[in-house]
Formats: structure tokens, C-alpha cells, sequence
């Protein structure tokens, strides 16, 4: 192709030394003549021959006909300056054209380049370098230092830190260790690793993602779909405007025939409608590489249409804006230290499996004597009863504290609450709960400097819980306690109350959100790094698990839109205007050529501006 | 069945759409995708031949001479 496009080029130099030796040198008429004819024939010949046979093969109102006609009728009314000039005008544009096309998609390639190219597997001992393809699950890869990770698996030997830059867009490392996971198209930063291979390359992250990539251009659009189908009648009606402007005024006024064809010819120039047609999809194709980059991956140009008109956010709880897992959040002592009361929990619970008893045992720190213990009895929806220090020390709700005739009071705080008690001695309370992800305020205020009009929660937890997170979180709207199918209601009714064309967009971790997120107009899953299921629910899919994603999400769609409507703005008025001027005999064919080319070019170039994500 | 082929030489994107078109009307053929930027067809159809891959090259050169399906 770019053997062609050299061609092309010589052919277009070649006509324009003939073009300007015409115009320029005092030449005898016939010579001059001549020189044009040859202009035009060495620039042209492709289009004219392409016409011809595409008319053969029933395409009538394409671009290399219209060309034809415009240029021979100009030839025919003796503007050879004139045809030469728009023949030469639009292979130098269709010359641009195809260059802009090659470079914004290679600055695709380039930015998906996350593809792995090689895999180090371990055969009978030995090393061998293959295709990531070449490797099959249960097979046992090296990874190096510096090297990209060619598949998903685990860890069998080694430890290292790996960056998921390529991924998620954020650079910082994470430590991994032996039966750790790890994903394709990350890099492997300090250690030499063995990896057990979990899933072939056709199913690993890399490869996912960039089906996804490429698949969403298959989701067009509404203002691709408008584009579409406004070129299928855009160009047949300016064509009959051609031949309108062309036959009728002559009729009316008193200049002659040729001027208005003139005209006409100048209309014929603007009939297609390339610059729209090219620079639109590309715009989205280019937002939506450039948001993969940063580990937002979304599924079509729709979605991310729908998303930059986010009217209402509606998020999941546990796991989405909370960390999902539990930690301790409060000691609150009666009559000891703080320390001390964790102390004598920590004990009573050292050999409970449970996750409340793991946290407060991670909160302890430190080392439990085990001698200290005696009799452990878990009491079964009350908690523990324990001989430490030869005391017996009760732990667990408040229930059991009435058992052990110890007086106890509630926590103003939300969450799991682990009361405390030695002998009918009330010790104190630890809360224990799930943690507000740390950039979850700041999202939530993100989302509403952004305009999104309402931020809602909706969880399966109790309602103390819920209302706290709302609270500290600053959100518009709060439902708790909430069963499954109950939150589908509650966003069919958010649904209801939107505003205008926004939309509504749902946030969760794609495990156990399916109906919801198909209920909502964008489903969004977060911390899809390493999470098949996540990827499959939603339409937009964050690759890590904070939650200024989604302000980022919205940000990048926003910005994608305006670029296309700029070109769309632009490309339509800079048309109309040549049109205006053409049918007024201001503009001439060369002109308006020029102006046609230049916005097209123009526009193509704007488009690649979406690549470029902050 | 869903078959996506990648494509050469596809410059002219309003081909793409003819294309698209032209080869959604082929019998059998439920959807057709041409994809100026990324150059791939996907074609999902009942069955898809190699009768039916040829049909749309065909569909192809006609629309764009030098466009060239590598299947």
C-alpha cells in the first residue's frame, strides 16, 4: 500500500510541474493546451477509469464519478485551469487521506500494543522460547525480569513485584508471591519467576481485551449510525441540486449556461461526504483505545455515548465502594487500655476461623501465648466463651454479655460489634468493619463536579451500616438491607425519575450484580484485572478496583463526544458554506476543493486528539 | 457461526459500508461488519462456506478493486 501511495505521489508531482509550466511560461496556446490536457490525464486517469468501470458494476454515486464529471464538465467549458486544478486538489487530499488512516491506525497497534510476543516454557527441563499461543494450560513458564508476562497463571516459584501499567494505567507495583495469580500483559519488575499456566492465550487478559477493543467498533454509535445514513442522502441531494442549479436559473437570469454549470460542477466537488464519514468512527475508535490504556475498557461507541450522559450513579456496596474485606475500626475499652482489651480478644478468639475473630487477631499483631489459654467453647450465634489468665473471658454480641451477666452498652458506631466481658465484668467493645475504599470520597465528589445529578447506594447490608457509608461518603441516596431482586426494583424506579436524556449508570464488581447491571442503561464492573466473569456482565469494564475510575471513565466519554461533534460541526458548516459560496458564483471549483480536502484532512487529524488520554 | 477476516488495502471507507451492505443481502447471512479502521470483516451467518467467502470477496473487488480478503 504504501508502494501505491509513492505512485500516487509521483503521479500527483509529476501533473503539478505540468499544471504550473502551463500556467506559468509563456507557452503557445496549443502547447498550453496541450500541457493541461497532460496534467490532468497523469493525475486523473485513476479516477476516470474507476468511474467508468464502476458504473459498469452498478455504483453509481460515488466519489470517483462525481470527480469525473465535475473535472470533464469543466474541461467541456473550457476551464482547463480549473479541471486540472480540482483533479490535482483531490488526489493530493485522497493522498493525505490515506496517510492520516495508516497513521491513526498505527498509533492504534501502537498504543494496544500490549500483546506478548513471546512465552519461555519449560519442556522435559529445558527451556524453549514459543508463540504465547504455542503453550498449553498446566504448562510451567519463566518469566524474567524486565520481560512481559505472556499468560495468566500462578506462581509456583519465586516472588517479584509486576506493574500493570499496560492494563490499568496506573503504575504502581504489586508484590507477588508463590501461589499468587498473575496476568498476561504485565510486567515483570524484580524477580525470576515460574508460572503455572491457567488458561491458553486466546483466553488470557491481553487477548480478551483486545477483542474487546476491536469488537467495539462493531457497537456503532447513534451519531455514527446519523452519519451513516446521512451520507446515503446527502450525496444524491446535492447531486440533484446540481443538476437544479445547473439547468434552472439560466432560465431565470441573464448569464449563460456555462457560469451556472460552473456552479453546479462546484457542487458536485462537495458531494462526498469522506470527512464525516472517516473522522466520526475513528474519533471513537481512537477514545476507546485511548481509555484502555488507562484500564477502562469499554464494549461499544453506545456505551460510551451512554456513559458521557450520566444523569444518575448508582453503586453497589461491598466491594465496590468498600474494600470488601473486614477490618477492625474501633477498640472502644470500658475500664482497661485499648490494648489490652484487643489483648484479651485477640486471645479469646486465636483459634476461631472466623472472619471477625482474623481481624481482630490482624489488629492484635502481636504474638498470643497460647499457654495463657485454656478451655475455648465457641458458642454457636454468640460468640466465644475462653479461659485465659485463668479468667473466664466472654466474647462476642450483646446477647452473650446478657448470658454473662455482664452490663454492656451498645456502639454509636457502625458494624460488627464484639463486646467483651471477664467473669460478669464488662471489658469493652471492638468494632469491627468493612473499610471505605480511600478514594471513594473523592470519586463520589468527582462524579458530582461533573454534574452527575444523583449518587445512589444501594446494598444488602443493614440499614446502620448503609446510612454510615452514605454519610461519610456524601451520597445523594441510600437503600439498604436490600434482597437481590429488590435492587432491581429500586433502580427500575431511578430509572423512572431520570432527568432528560441522561442516563443511568450502575457501578458493582460484576460477580453477583448480572441482573442489575443489565437493568441499567451503562453497567459498569470494577477490578476486573484477573476477573473473567466481570468483563463478560458489563458494558464498561474498570480494569482495577478504585472508584476514581468511573470519574475518569466519564470524563474520557465526554471529552470522545466532543471531539466528534467538532468534527461533525466543523466538516457540516465548512460544507455549507462552500455550497453557499459555489451557488453564488463567489467560490471557485478549486477553491472549494481545497476547502473540501482541508476539512477532511482536518478532521481526520482532530480524531487522533482522542488517543491522547491524560 | 461468526467469522471475522482480516482485510487489505481497504482505503475508501464509504466502500466499507457497500461492502456491508452487499454482503448482509447474501443468502445465509444474518449480519456482516466491515471495519474501516481496524481493515476486518466479521461475517456471522448459518454456515459459512467457502462458497460464501468467495461470494463476498467478489462483493469485495467489485466495490473496491484492490481490496483484498486474506482468507
Amino acid at each position: 500500500m504504501i508502494r501505491r501511495q509513492k505512485r500516487k505521489s509521483v503521479r500527483v508531482a509529476a501533473s503539478a510541474a505540468l499544471f504550473f509550466a502551463a500556467l506559468a511560461l509563456p507557452l503557445p496556446e496549443q502547447v498550453r493546451l496541450a500541457a493541461y490536457l497532460a496534467a490532468y490525464a497523469v493525475s486523473g486517469y485513476d479516477v476516470l477509469w474507476s468511474a467508468v468501470r464502476n458504473i459498469a458494476h452498478g455504483q453509481l454515486f460515488d466519489e470517483n464519478f462525481l470527480m469525473a464529471v465535475a473535472t470533464v464538465g469543466a474541461v467541456a467549458i473550457r476551464e482547463y485551469p480549473e479541471a486540472v486544478a480540482v483533479m490535482l486538489f483531490y488526489q493530493v487530499g485522497e493522498l493525505f487521506q490515506s496517510a492520516a488512516v495508516g497513521r491513526s491506525r498505527r498509533s492504534i497497534a501502537a498504543l494496544m500494543d500490549i500483546r506478548p510476543d513471546t512465552a519461555v516454557v519449560v519442556r522435559d527441563g529445558v527451556e524453549t522460547t514459543v508463540s504465547p499461543e504455542e503453550v498449553a494450560v498446566g504448562e510451567t513458564i519463566v518469566v524474567r525480569p524486565g520481560e512481559r508476562i505472556p499468560l495468566d497463571g500462578v506462581i509456583l516459584e519465586g516472588s517479584t513485584t509486576v506493574n500493570a501499567a499496560a492494563l490499568t494505567g496506573e503504575s504502581l507495583p504489586a508484590d507477588k508471591a508463590v501461589s499468587d495469580g498473575v496476568v498476561s500483559g504485565t510486567v515483570n519488575l524484580s524477580g525470576v519467576i515460574r508460572v503455572e499456566v491457567k488458561s491458553a492465550y486466546e483466553n488470557s487478559t491481553v487477548a480478551r481485551i483486545l477483542e474487546l477493543v476491536e469488537n467495539s467498533a462493531a457497537k456503532k454509535a447513534r451519531s455514527e449510525r446519523f452519519i451513516t445514513r446521512f451520507a446515503r442522502y446527502y450525496t444524491p441531494c446535492i447531486v440533484a441540486a446540481a443538476v437544479l442549479l445547473a439547468a434552472v436559473p439560466p432560465l431565470f437570469f441573464a448569464q449563460s449556461f456555462s457560469v451556472w454549470l460552473s456552479r453546479a460542477l462546484i457542487f458536485l466537488v462537495v458531494s462526498c461526504p469522506c470527512a464525516l464519514v472517516i473522522s466520526v468512527p475513528l474519533s471513537f475508535f481512537g477514545g476507546i483505545g485511548g481509555a484502555s490504556r488507562q484500564g477502562i475498557l469499554i464494549k461499544g461507541a453506545n456505551y460510551l455515548e451512554a456513559v458521557a450522559k450520566a444523569d444518575t450513579v448508582v453503586f453497589d456496596k461491598t466491594g465496590t465502594l468498600t474494600e470488601g474485606t473486614f477490618s477492625v475500626t474501633a477498640v472502644h475499652p470500658q475500664t482497661v487500655s485499648e490494648a489490652e482489651l484487643l489483648d484479651l480478644a485477640a486471645a479469646a478468639e486465636s483459634y476461631s476461623k472466623h472472619p471477625i475473630a482474623l481481624s481482630i487477631i490482624r489488629a492484635h499483631g502481636g504474638h498470643i501465648d497460647k499457654n495463657r489459654i485454656g478451655e475455648v467453647t465457641e458458642i454457636c450465634g454468640l460468640g466465644i466463651r475462653a479461659e485465659i489468665d485463668g479468667k473466664t473471658v466472654y466474647a462476642g454480641s450483646g446477647r452473650l454479655m446478657d448470658e454473662a451477666g455482664a452490663r454492656w452498652h451498645d456502639c454509636h458506631r457502625a458494624g460488627s460489634i464484639v463486646h467483651i466481658a471477664v467473669g460478669d465484668e464488662y471489658m469493652g467493645h471492638i468494632v469491627i468493619s468493612d473499610r471505605v475504599k480511600p478514594d471513594a470520597a473523592q470519586a463520589v465528589a468527582g462524579l458530582k463536579r461533573l454534574g452527575v445529578r444523583k449518587t445512589v447506594l444501594l446494598t444488602g447490608d443493614v440499614k446502620k451500616v448503609g446510612e454510615a457509608v452514605g454519610r461519610e461518603l456524601n451520597l445523594d441516596e441510600v437503600r439498604s438491607e436490600l434482597l437481590p431482586d429488590q435492587k432491581v426494583a429500586e433502580v427500575e424506579r431511578l430509572l423512572s425519575e431520570k432527568q432528560g436524556k441522561g442516563t443511568l449508570v450502575f457501578v458493582g464488581d460484576g460477580v453477583n450484580d448480572a441482573p442489575v447491571l443489565s437493568r441499567a442503561d451503562v453497567g459498569i464492573a470494577m477490578g476486573a484485572l484477573g476477573s473473567e466473569a466481570a468483563i463478560e456482565a458489563a458494558d464498561l469494564v474498570l480494569m482495577d478496583d478504585r472508584p476514581s475510575k468511573i470519574v475518569k471513565a466519564i470524563a474520557v466519554s465526554r471529552r470522545t463526544m466532543g471531539i466528534a461533534r467538532e468534527n461533525i460541526v466543523f466538516a457540516l458548516a465548512v460544507k455549507a458554506v462552500v455550497l453557499a459560496l459555489g451557488a453564488l458564483g463567489v467560490a471557485s471549483m478549486w477553491a472549494a476543493v481545497f476547502a473540501d480536502v482541508g476539512v477532511m484532512v482536518l478532521a481526520i487529524l482532530n480524531s487522533t486528539r482522542t488517543l491522547r488520554v491524560r | 457461526m461468526k467469522k471475522v477476516i482480516r482485510m487489505e488495502n481497504l482505503d475508501c471507507a464509504s466502500c466499507a459500508a457497500k461492502m456491508e451492505d452487499a454482503i448482509r443481502h447474501l443468502p445465509g447471512v444474518t449480519n456482516a461488519d466491515v471495519n474501516f479502521l481496524s481493515q476486518k470483516m466479521t461475517i456471522e451467518a448459518e454456515s459459512i462456506t467457502k462458497e460464501l467467502l468467495k461470494k463476498a470477496a467478489e462483493i469485495c473487488r467489485k466495490v473496491e478493486p484492490d481490496c483484498e480478503l486474506v482468507i
